[in-house]
């Protein structure tokens, strides 16, 4: 597989998918600097988190007008697949790619720690199709601003198109606190219409070795790369 | 010229800061208060423009970077010495 990583400055889960995607496909992905405009034709793009430019105006929001945003572009028109983590989901929100808005968690706070994903019933997508429904994943999320907020009607538009592709759940039946941010109808990460954008909160290259406390992050990074060559 | 762009959530989107500057208010005395809302504010400095240029320009800036218009809504204005 062909895979490409974005680098903006302040970039930081970068080198942690870079060591993902080596492990995986055996294969080191390009990196991806964000002035640069001229790449090969790739399979995946991976838009990592981090703090793409301080956070400054926006989350991704100067992340969204850099050069390199032009090369995102022209890769999804090809049909390219195009995974956005954490920032990188802030980005493909800002830069139009995906609809919503990625607003202040509602408790205020920074929250890192792990959280349950119930897989939804989705359009055709690489980074699903490999999953079974049943099982949850359980990935860290690491964010301030991953309360995914929407209008009624783009929200019901999003699970009527099967757009939706992880939702908090509960662990337990009295778990009052499973979702991190306050996320609309509890929304982790969503799809585009063609279903090979997608973009997550949760952060599946840090949990994939067993030292990481558990290794959903990669059967979700394993399955979606097979499904992803074909 | 300066122009001015005041940038503020629309209603009805949370702004869990002004929740929180609210509490600390009332934690004061202050409890004359339904709501609190943040925002923030941009000063563009522009050179060689026409005040009817300038805010045309600050517009289209407000569009198509400083605003994110899901969420948030602006205001122009200019600012006279």
């Amino acid at each position: 597989m062909r895979s490409g990583v974005t680098i903006f400055p302040g970039s930081n889960c970068d080198r942690d998918i870079i060591v993902a995607l080596k492990n995986i496909t055996g294969k080191a992905p390009i990196k991806m600097w964000h002035k640069d405009t001229e790449f090969p034709n790739l399979d995946l793009i991976i838009i990592p988190g981090g703090f793409s430019f301080g956070d400054y105006l926006r989350c991704g929001a100067l992340a969204a007008r850099s050069p390199v945003i032009k090369n995102i572009k022209n890769h999804i028109s090809r049909g390219g697949a195009v995974l956005g983590i954490c920032n990188g989901f802030q980005i493909l929100i800002e830069a139009g790619i995906l609809p919503g808005s990625l607003i202040r968690n509602k408790k205020l706070l920074f929250t890192c720690r792990d959280t349950m994903l119930e897989i939804q019933d989705t359009i055709i997508s690489p980074f699903l199709s490999g999953l079974k429904k049943e099982h949850h994943l359980n990935i860290p999320v690491a964010h301030n601003e991953g309360n995914f907020f929407a209008s009624e009607t783009l929200l019901n538009e999003l699970k009527n198109d099967g757009r939706i592709a992880f939702k908090y759940i509960k662990e337990v039946n009295n778990d009052t606190d499973y979702n991190p941010n306050g996320s609309s109808n509890d929304i982790a990460g969503i799809l585009s219409k063609n279903g090979r954008v997608l973009g997550m909160m949760p952060h599946p290259e840090r949990a994939i070795n067993n030292l990481h406390g558990g290794t959903d992050g990669l059967k979700f990074l394993t399955k979606s790369f097979e499904q992803i060559i074909g | 010229m300066k122009v001015i762009v005041n940038i503020s959530l629309k209603e009805g989107v949370l702004d869990p800061e002004g929740q929180a500057i609210k509490t600390s208010l009332s934690n004061l005395g202050f409890e004359n208060l339904n709501d609190v809302r943040t925002g923030k504010q941009i000063i563009l400095n522009f050179v060689n423009l026409e005040e009817n240029e300038a805010v045309l320009e600050a517009k289209k800036m407000c569009e198509d970077l400083l605003v994110n218009t899901v969420i948030e809504k602006y205001k122009i204005n200019i600012l006279r010495n």
